[in-house]
């Protein structure tokens, strides 16, 4: 019985991660859509797209191999999987051990690795430039982010996520220089990793400043709106990470009882709504970079996660 | 007992080499050699794993070959057992492959006779118990493979890289031979058993060290030894190339834990810093230049410069927590360090195998001239593809497992009591991290414009699927990548004896965990489990596709391809491989590649087209062995001078080198 409770809570993260990421997307396209003095779809315009998009047809390039079909559904698996191993409104799910924080960001570059294939496969310049520039994007932020992970686990002496959430939750980590680095580091990675502006711009008409939109430039149809729910998923995952390492106060630890799930789970939600309104005024305010002044800021990135893992090689209290 | 049964394996081999002789003019013949290689490599793959699992005390044993009166001794520790399983895994691999590959050799007599004789080498390097034995056994690994890369002798390159193979091999062993000359100490005995026994005091350690690192260190491709590698490696027949890559690589690495885990004793701490520096350094360079390569087989011989670099990390961490009395923590990263070599033996071999069969399709070996093989050689594309992503270091498969150890003992290591390494460290865990996101970069690459897209020549267009041999070995390989990436802990229990033998300390048992998860240190600190993680994305993906076909719709249309309303038949609009590189070219052009681009703008009215050229340096080639090249050339020059002397002028040089001779004697008595 003990175990079908278990199971059901990883199961109801499970689902939770998925029916609340096209929310924040809908909630950061609205609140960027006020803030340039339009109206804005409704914030559930992504399920409405996301379903719209499963039931057209879809067309497929006469050459598409057997990676172009079955690489969306793949992404939308590892990203899926990747966004339930974070703990959301409790930590210690069931299976939470099965995968570390540096495991989750091999699991993302596993996703990547598929798409970025499936950019390739029809054999356009679009997709090949957007498979191009996204493994180079990968290629300084991937090292920043496990960088960003040594940081943490250093501190909690685990790379167990939920046992990460748990020690910054309840024990008195303080403030602390290495993780004021890591979070500067985080965001700057977040933002490059969703493709986001400055780097990217989910946004855009424009082929030549894409990167992100080119490689996914010939899928339509059901394929397209899998690859538009991972983006969503991934969106989510990295919400999730920011609050469960970054702020991870109100998560249910030790105490499973249906209270503390409810405190869980409405703090979780806040502290996700709180960071979809952010991020859409962070990007109105500033412009987006050009493709190799990419490596300066993704640079930066890494520079400040190296020096915290350094200064924490110096000394655990840095 | 072990050590006699792969002892007759090798002399099985050897007499393979020998009837290879008269054997390879006929059609038969090679399928017999390489049938025959087959079963005595896999035999002494059996006596390996028996070996390991059973950890029976090894026994030396001594044949009266070799020096007169002295012998040769062999034995058979955990030590060697598990490079016997790495030799002949990769071994039988390749037999396996070459009966299908071997029929398409134009001069059979060029590597029929050279490839057991190779094999054996590697063996006997594995199982040698004294220095005299050990550095004739290196040799003749290194002149049999010589042989083998001067298979095709006739392209110029190939004899090129012939050579500097040849002069590097020799170095390296001259390094060997010094580091063994320190060993045996004054008393000159040369058996490992006694070296073992009276260890060199920490200075003369630290030159053997030092020397071992030159030796072997050259041989496995430690940056700036490399350069003989990404040419000498490729210019092989494939199988060839995958044991050079794949498996003589870790012979090296064998060759150095075995000096300096089991012969030196313990070295000065600093030590493990210098192993540590070359192998960060290494390991982004190995994969950045592999990134920059258009030909295949030389892309993935930089990139096991990159998977040496790795293998040396855990080496150095493993040294440096030795150092500092954390024996569980030393375990730790030396497992990962032969965890690796296992996986990479595994997954170079592949992917060579791989990049034979493409080439012996299509005769190219440029990818600028392939693509869309995942049409024409779909069952080799499949393979391909899980030799990438178990390269590149991704969850579920092999390579991850064995990086993540390598990072669960760089998150140990602030315990380390000296402060250099402490420093050191995580300079080379963020470059580890590095080269873990630019190998998914460089095979992305490497399968991207190889097997998708659309065919850049007829040659590619016209491809067909390699032969039913081939297809299994690259299979089995591919299998192992993902049984090993799914059961680790059953690789890390066969690791075990070998790394309580060397560091007296194991990582924690695994056989008891539940679902097959890898605990490095205790549970509380991390864990990974990939058969779950494997299961989650199989059900997740299957439920997903299911969900989709049956409430969503299955309805597909092909159609042209789209790219943005402008498609353009040509497959020249395709990206490239120099194309896709070019963004990290032009991130790291400056600091590490010797990069020279020329651009030749016709003059306005002028018709003739632009043309751009891009040339990308190793700068080990520049600014480290060009200036000693030149060097000796001049010198040389110079001294050419003396070849045309008369008879005169040579009987005053001869006196006067006698007087100087003389002089030196009576001031030394």
């Amino acid at each position: 019985m003990a175990m079908m409770i278990d199971l059901a809570a990883q199961a109801a993260q499970m689902l939770l991660v998925l029916a609340i990421a096209p929310l924040i997307l809908g909630i950061t396209r609205k609140v960027k859509a006020r803030l340039l003095r339009r109206v804005g779809p409704p914030l559930w315009q992504p399920y409405l797209d996301l379903r719209k998009l499963m039931h057209k047809e879809a067309v497929l390039a006469h050459n598409a191999s057997w990676i172009y079909r079955a690489a969306p559904y793949f992404v939308f698996a590892v990203t899926w999987v990747a966004a339930a191993l974070v703990p959301t409104y409790a930590t210690n799910l069931m299976f939470s051990w099965s995968a570390d924080l540096i495991a989750l960001v091999a699991l993302l570059a596993t996703g990547r690795f598929a798409l970025a294939l499936a950019g390739m496969d029809v054999g356009t310049a679009f997709g090949g430039i957007g498979s191009s520039r996204e493994m180079m994007i990968a290629s300084l932020a991937e090292p920043a982010m496990l960088l960003v992970a040594f940081t943490v686990a250093l501190i909690a002496g685990t790379t167990q996520l939920s046992a990460i959430a748990e020690t910054f939750a309840t024990a008195d980590v303080g403030l602390r220089v290495s993780l004021g680095l890591a979070l500067g580091a985080f965001v700057m990675l977040a933002i490059a990793e969703n493709a986001r502006i400055p780097i990217d711009n989910p946004a855009t008409h424009l082929e030549l400043t894409m990167v992100h939109e080119a490689m996914v430039l010939e899928y339509s149809g059901r394929h397209l709106a899998m690859i538009e729910a991972a983006a969503a998923l991934k969106l989510a995952l990295y919400f999730s990470l920011f609050a469960c390492l970054f702020v991870p106060f109100g998560i249910a630890t030790a105490d499973k009882s249906p209270e503390a799930l409810a405190i869980g789970l409405a703090a979780y939600i806040g502290k996700i709504v709180l960071l979809a309104v952010l991020l859409p005024i962070g990007e109105t305010a500033i412009a987006k970079m050009r493709v190799f002044r990419y490596p300066i800021f993704l640079g930066g990135a890494f520079a400040a996660s190296a020096l915290a893992v350094f200064l924490l090689f110096v000394s655990r209290s840095f | 007992m072990p050590a006699l049964v792969a002892l007759w394996c090798i002399a099985a081999l050897l007499a393979l080499a020998v009837a290879a002789i008269g054997a390879a003019r006929t059609t038969v013949g090679s399928f017999l050699v390489y049938g025959g290689s087959l079963i005595a490599s896999l035999l002494a793959l059996a006596v390996g794993v028996i070996t390991l699992i059973d950890g029976a005390p090894a026994e030396p044993m001594v044949l009266p070959v070799g020096l007169p009166g002295l012998g040769a001794h062999f034995r058979v520790d955990a030590l060697s057992a598990f490079f016997l399983v790495v030799a002949n895994l990769g071994g039988s691999a390749a037999s396996l492959y070459g009966i299908g590959y071997g029929r398409h050799e134009r001069t059979p007599l060029r590597v029929l006779p050279f490839f057991p004789a190779y094999l054996a080498g590697m063996n006997l390097v594995a199982l040698a118990d004294d220095a005299f034995s050990f550095l004739v056994a290196w040799e003749f690994m290194s002149l049999s493979s010589w042989a083998l890369v001067m298979a095709n002798h006739r392209a110029p390159e190939n004899a090129r890289a012939g050579y500097i193979y040849l002069v590097m091999a020799s170095f390296g062993t001259l390094a060997l031979l010094l580091a063994f000359g320190l060993l045996a100490g004054a008393g000159g005995d040369y058996a490992f058993a006694a070296m073992r026994t009276h260890h060199p005091e920490q200075t003369t350690g630290l030159i053997v060290l030092l020397l071992a690192l030159l030796g072997a260190g050259s041989k496995a491709g430690l940056v700036p030894l490399h350069v003989w590698l990404p040419l000498a490696h490729p210019a092989a027949p494939s199988h060839v190339s995958a044991l050079m890559s794949g498996v003589m690589t870790k012979i090296a690495v064998y060759g150095f834990i075995r000096i300096v885990f089991d012969l030196v004793g313990e070295p000065v701490w600093w030590s493990s810093m210098i192993v540590l520096a070359l192998a960060g350094v290494t390991t982004v360079l190995g994969v950045l230049y592999a990134l920059m390569q258009h030909d295949l087989k030389r892309l993935l011989a930089y990139h096991t410069v990159e998977n040496i670099g790795i293998i040396f990390i855990g080496i150095g961490l493993a040294m440096a927590f030795r150092a500092s009395n954390m024996n569980w923590a030393a375990a730790l990263a030396l497992t990962a360090a032969l965890f690796h070599v296992l996986n990479h033996s595994i997954f170079k071999s592949l992917l060579f195998f791989g990049s034979g069969a493409v080439s012996n399709a299509t005769g190219e070996r440029n990818m600028e001239h392939l693509g869309g093989l995942i049409h024409r050689m779909p069952k080799t594309a499949v393979a391909f593809l899980i030799g990438c992503v178990a390269i590149s270091a991704l969850p579920p498969l092999n390579g991850f497992v064995s990086e993540w150890l390598t990072f669960q003992a760089i998150l140990v290591s602030p315990q380390i009591s000296q402060w250099g390494p402490r420093f050191l460290i995580p300079a080379v865990g963020a470059l580890l991290a590095l080269s873990a996101a630019l190998a998914a970069a460089c095979f992305v690459k490497a399968y991207g414009i190889t097997f998708l897209g659309r065919p850049r020549t007829s040659a590619a267009e016209t491809a067909n699927e390699t032969d039913g041999f081939s297809l299994a070995a690259m299979f089995v390989l591919a299998a192992l990548c993902v049984i090993l990436g799914v059961v680790p802990g059953a690789v890390v229990e066969l690791i075990s004896p070998v790394v309580q033998s060397l560091v007296g300390a194991r990582m924690p048992a695994q056989s008891y965990l539940p679902w097959s998860s890898l605990i490095p240190i205790a549970e509380s600190r991390s864990s990974y489990n990939g058969l779950t993680v494997l299961l989650f994305l199989a059900s997740s993906g299957t439920v997903t596709a299911l969900f989709i076909h049956r409430f969503a719709t299955r309805a597909t249309r092909r159609s042209a391809i789209w790219d943005c309303g402008y498609p353009n038949a040509s497959p020249a609009t395709q990206y490239t491989s120099s194309s896709f590189a070019m963004p990290i070219r032009r991130v790291f052009g400056t600091t590490v590649f010797d990069v020279r681009e020329v651009v030749e703008m016709p003059r306005p009215g002028d018709t003739r087209a632009a043309r751009y050229h891009v040339k990308v340096l190793d700068p080990a080639w520049r600014y480290g062995y060009g200036p000693v090249a030149r060097c000796v050339l001049r010198t040389t020059t110079k001294l050419n001078r003396l070849q045309f002397l008369s008879i005169r002028s040579y009987l005053t040089l001869v006196f006067v080198t006698l007087i100087l001779l003389l002089l030196m004697v009576a001031a030394w008595r």
